[in-house]
């Protein structure tokens, strides 16, 4: 069944300090790859069916109003199979 | 004189902020986050706490509860709003004060008596104070980092809008050391740190927290 997924970031000029505790813990385990790492939330959103215009519509307004905070945050609405 | 107090699920200020009101001669009332009814206060206080669990976001899910629409009704027309720390990301959610608390840039909970400059005695809730007046009160929060963008903090100084700042090494990481802040008008006020710990040395590490409360009480009296 495809899902309505909803990933939130922090805006890239908003501090993240949760990011940086994970990137500073990556080292410490031998894994040399990070340059940076920063962490968001992911919303995985269930509808009967496949979405429609008319739902992605309606999560994008609720990401707006409630699952992000647009003065410090973006968010990206997507629909996985 | 009728202050109101606001209960969220997992508020833990709330007996506090009341006490501070009684210890100051007005009446405090009770209100319930699940009830739009405001019951004829003069002023509310958003106290401190983990409404909601602090899910989502701090004051993220607090902000729909049915007291706001009816808090956010009268702060937009003039009613005196004070919001203490859980309180302060609950009026940043509703919109009703610019920018965001996000976590402390050293990721630990903070707990400690703070020293704080008075900046901005013209709000409702600080006419008791003097402009550059030293306090010292308790804070304790994980998520106090004030954050907005350029625009919004060149905003807050040009009109002399941060109300207290942090004194010394910055607790946090907050912008230009904001520990509160007010809306244009000077009726709506957030601050992380708790003034209603501190009205009584022998309960708290000074009285300092005090002249917050004697202080809507004179704008109310001036009306």
């Amino acid at each position: 069944m495809a899902k309505i997924v909803v990933d939130v970031m922090l805006k890239p000029e908003i501090l993240d300090p949760q990011g940086q505790a994970v990137g500073a813990a990556l080292p410490r385990l031998g894994f040399t790859f990070a340059k940076s790492v920063r962490q968001g939330k992911r919303f995985e959103i269930e509808v009967d069916g496949d979405p429609t215009p008319a739902q992605l519509a309606e999560v994008s307004k609720a990401a707006q109003t409630l699952l992000a905070n647009p003065v410090i945050e973006t968010f990206v609405v997507k629909v996985e199979k | 004189m009728k202050v109101g107090v606001v209960t969220f699920p997992g508020s833990l200020d709330d007996r506090d902020a009341a006490r501070a009101i009684r210890a100051v001669g007005a009446e405090a009332i009770a209100l319930w986050h699940g009830d739009s009814e405001l019951h004829n206060v003069d002023a509310v206080i958003l106290p401190g706490g983990f409404s909601y669990g602090d899910y989502l976001r701090c004051g993220a899910i607090s902000r729909f509860a049915p007291v706001m629409t009816s808090i956010i009704e009268r702060a937009n027309t003039g009613m005196p709003v004070l919001g203490i720390c859980n309180g302060f990301q609950i009026l940043c959610e509703s919109h009703l004060l610019p920018g965001a608390l996000t976590r402390n840039h050293a990721l630990h909970f903070l707990c400690t008596d703070q020293r704080l400059r008075i900046e901005n005695t013209t709000t409702a809730w600080t006419s008791n104070f003097t402009v550059g007046q030293e306090i010292v009160i308790p804070l304790k929060n994980g998520e106090g980092s004030f954050q907005c963008d350029d625009a919004t903090l060149a905003q807050l100084e040009d009109e002399g809008r941060v109300v207290l700042r942090y004194v010394g090494e910055n607790p946090n990481g907050s912008r230009n050391l904001i520990a509160g802040i007010t809306n244009a008008r000077g009726n709506v006020v957030g601050l992380m740190p708790h003034p209603e710990h501190a009205i009584d040395p022998l309960t708290g590490p000074s009285a300092d927290g005090l002249p917050f409360f004697t202080s809507v009480l004179t704008a109310l009296v001036g009306k």
